[in-house]
């Protein structure tokens, strides 16, 4: 499926960019799926999530669990844990 | 009742906005109006700025939901946030959230409901300019432990 990835604060600068628009193969059912093989496709995407536990997410600007299937999604982010208010 | 909520750079006018929930009503009694204000040291260093990032689109739409969520909890007659992003030096504001209700429980409870939400889960990230360079801010654990505090108890058997 091909789905808008955006990054956010340290997640973007590992990354190297905002956003990008990517195709996901159908093996990648998860939001956990999608960030192991994110992690997969270079040194800057490895280091931006060799701590999974510390990433967070949503799709379509809501949070979601890394259990959550990325089936559908419009947009995926990606950012570590907030620091508003 | 439908709350305010607005993301902008510039600094806000608290007394404006809490006015602007009272004015002209008389089933308001209670006001509750809470500034969120930049500090001039993050972790015992001191700072000349913070910078913080946020997702547009996402920040008005999950405070929204915060403020919807407030005003099914309370009995509440008006909800003000406004959140700013980029540049902000010590002394100036971050973050306004006023409450209005009848009595003063309500206002008071959602004030730090809202409060204790944002920090935790409106999609906003700081970083800190120091002497020795910037630097993400990091999530506290108090603040999840904050939030924790709002969720439904668990009903144990036999209560």
């Amino acid at each position: 499926m091909n789905v808008k990835l955006r990054y956010f604060a340290w997640v973007r600068e590992r990354v190297g960019k905002p956003e990008e628009q990517v195709e996901i193969p159908p093996t990648v059912a998860t939001v956990g799926d999608l960030m192991a093989w994110l992690a997969s496709r270079g040194a800057e995407y490895a280091h931006a999530f060799e701590n999974r536990n510390v990433i967070r997410a949503a799709i379509d600007q809501n949070h979601v669990r890394p259990e959550t299937l990325i089936k559908g999604a419009g947009e995926i982010a990606f950012f570590p844990p907030m620091t508003g208010g | 009742m439908k709350p305010t909520v607005r993301l902008q750079r510039e600094p806000f006018d608290a007394a404006a906005e809490a006015t602007k929930l009272a004015r002209g009503r008389n089933d308001v009694g209670a006001v509750v109006t809470f500034t969120g204000i930049c500090r001039g040291t993050e972790n015992g260093e001191p700072i000349s700025a913070l910078t913080l990032e946020h997702y547009p689109g996402m920040a008005e739409a999950e405070i929204g939901r915060h403020a919807a969520e407030a005003a099914g909890r309370w009995p509440l007659l008006g909800v003000t946030i406004v959140h700013r992003y980029g540049r902000i030096e010590p002394g100036e504001d971050i973050v306004l959230v006023v409450t209005t209700s009848s009595h003063r429980e309500a206002a008071f409870a959602a004030a730090e409901f809202l409060m204790d939400y944002l920090k935790t889960r409106a999609p906003f990230w700081k970083q800190v300019e120091r002497t020795d360079g910037n630097a993400w801010v990091d999530a506290k654990a108090a603040d999840d432990s904050a939030a924790a505090r709002w969720m439904p108890q668990r009903r144990t058997s036999g209560s």
